[in-house]
């Protein structure tokens, strides 16, 4: 192959669409318990850590939509993940943060029904673990 | 066609605060008589540098709102965040930062 | 009974059990959590698109739609509706307004500008995209619908008639839910809305994204709504009656900063 050609044949590669390059994780997201979906993340046994910080409100008014902010307070977090045990999927979403993020996130996720909402936080080799319970009602008629 | 995006980037006290408002149904497993359509992965770009990528899935709500947090930053820093989604239907926005 | 024993006892019918406090808190909580990460501003967005794009026969858009500030004013027109308006004879509410300008700027006819005024997630209508641009533009601006032409004080009385009003198949009136201190429906609290303290935070918050269905929704909706679950007959779009419980309503909670369109569950 032409090096003109091979220079084409790299210019094709890039210029494909995100949605070829980027990565999906089929299986962990398909996962219908937590246990699954953690494994499929590559998590066992992550510890309790007081320095990831999880604001939600205790009681959602709703749960399709549930405002959660993350917070990670331990030192080289690279990635979150967010687990809410009793959804029929609980993977809801993973963050991986590069040279340049904060470990931090605000989302709205939805829930459905009460359950512990489980974030992960990777650094370095660590899994460090929290968990926060929310409370989700259904509401009455009107405003 | 993609619905619109809508986006702020501010810098204050050494962070820039990105907050960025993404229209899309988010359908689910659950919803019978709608195909699934979610977004799955979601780029974020400072200065054409990618910082955060993230997967999401059909748990994240309908019309999906983001807040993230980016080291430094300053005013006319360019950000952009782009998602695709499981139909292969993609979106894009770029702001400077305020 | 001895002065300490008496004062225990009132303390102990008077006390709010904390549990109830605390859920009030928590729901507070998720209702400003919700409205800092809502996607109320993309409708916005559209309604802006919308209010600049040429319809109709005569081929033109909203912009020199008179609101009540003068012709395509939009700050402070949101929270200044109801008001009477000469052109029309009659107190008008945003939606209505809009309708006016559909049919007599862009020359539209009334059915083709209410074939489909309430929309859903998929496909929200053009007043309700609208309506939230509006809104918008009233942020900060104290709610001051009109209260002083003959006409709009006709609208406010009558408004306030229909309030009360008991009818429909189940006997009922707004005041069944909204006219009673300390009531709720499930998790929600029922303002008692002919109080200013109670109606002065929902009307600077309406228009509003509802998060359980994920649609944008206008007070010609939630009056509409609020006779459906009623049991009424069906309110007529943009009709005098709905006209004057807007105006009623927005009146009673004068003096109100806007600080819509709202995000609610």
């Amino acid at each position: 192959m032409t090096r003109r050609s091979l220079l084409a044949f790299l210019g094709l590669l890039l210029a494909r669409p995100l949605s070829v390059l980027a990565a999906w994780n089929e299986q962990a997201f398909g996962a219908k318990t937590a246990a699954d979906a953690l494994k499929g993340i590559g998590v066992s046994a992550p510890a309790p850590s007081k320095d990831i910080v999880i604001d939600a409100p205790q009681i959602a008014e709703n749960g399709a939509v549930v405002p959660i902010e993350i917070s990670s307070n331990v030192p080289g977090t690279t990635a979150i993940a967010v687990v809410i045990e009793k959804n029929p999927f609980p993977l809801a979403a993973r963050f991986e943060f590069k040279e340049g993020a904060l470990p931090f996130v605000k989302l709205n996720v939805k829930m459905g029904e009460t359950s512990d909402v489980r974030v992960v936080a990777f650094a370095g080799g660590q899994q460090l673990t929290a968990t926060r319970e929310i409370k989700v009602t259904i509401g009455g008629c009107g405003g | 066609m993609a619905g619109p995006m809508k986006m702020r980037a501010t810098a204050t006290g050494g962070t820039t605060e990105v907050r960025v408002l993404m229209t899309h149904p988010m359908t689910t497993a659950q919803m019978k008589d709608q195909p699934l359509h979610f977004i799955q992965n979601v780029v974020v770009k400072q200065n054409g540098k990618t910082v955060i990528e993230a997967e999401i899935s059909q748990a994240v709500s309908r019309n999906p709102v983001f807040s993230f947090r980016l080291k430094g930053g300053a005013k006319g820093d360019k950000i952009e965040v782009s998602w695709v989604d499981n139909k292969g239907e993609s979106n894009t926005i770029e702001t400077a930062v305020a | 009974m001895t002065r300490f024993s008496a004062t225990i006892l009132v303390l102990g019918l008077t006390a709010i059990p904390a549990g109830a406090q605390d859920t009030k808190k928590e729901i507070q909580k998720y209702q400003q959590m919700i409205a800092e990460g809502s996607p109320v501003e993309l409708f916005e967005l559209e309604g802006e698109t919308l209010w600049k794009k040429p319809q109709g026969p005569n081929n033109v858009s909203l912009e020199k739609c008179d609101l009540g500030q003068g012709p395509g004013v939009l700050k402070g027109a949101y929270a200044r509706l109801p008001r009477y308006f000469k052109d029309a004879d009659r107190v008008m509410d945003l939606e209505t307004r809009l309708l006016h300008c559909m049919t007599t700027l862009q020359g539209r006819s009334r059915d083709e500008a209410t074939k489909r005024v309430f929309g859903n997630e998929n496909q929200p209508s053009e007043m309700e995209y609208l309506s939230a641009y509006i809104a918008s533009q009233s942020r900060g601006v104290r709610l001051a619908a009109g209260n002083s032409h003959p006409k709009e004080k006709e609208a406010y009385e009558l408004g306030k008639a229909l309030f009360f009003y008991r009818a429909g198949a189940w006997d009922m009136s707004c005041a069944s839910c909204h006219g009673e201190d300390n009531k709720r429906i499930r998790m929600q609290d029922l303002p008692v809305l002919y109080k200013p303290q109670a109606a002065r935070p929902i009307m600077a918050t309406w228009p509003a994204y509802r998060v359980s269905n994920s649609q944008f929704k206008t007070m010609q909706w939630r009056l509409n709504d609020c006779y459906r679950q009623m049991r009424f007959p069906e309110p007529k779009f943009a009709s005098e009656a709905t006209n004057a419980l807007n105006t009623f309503l927005t009146v009673t909670a004068a003096g109100e900063p806007y600080r819509g369109p709202g995000t609610k569950r």
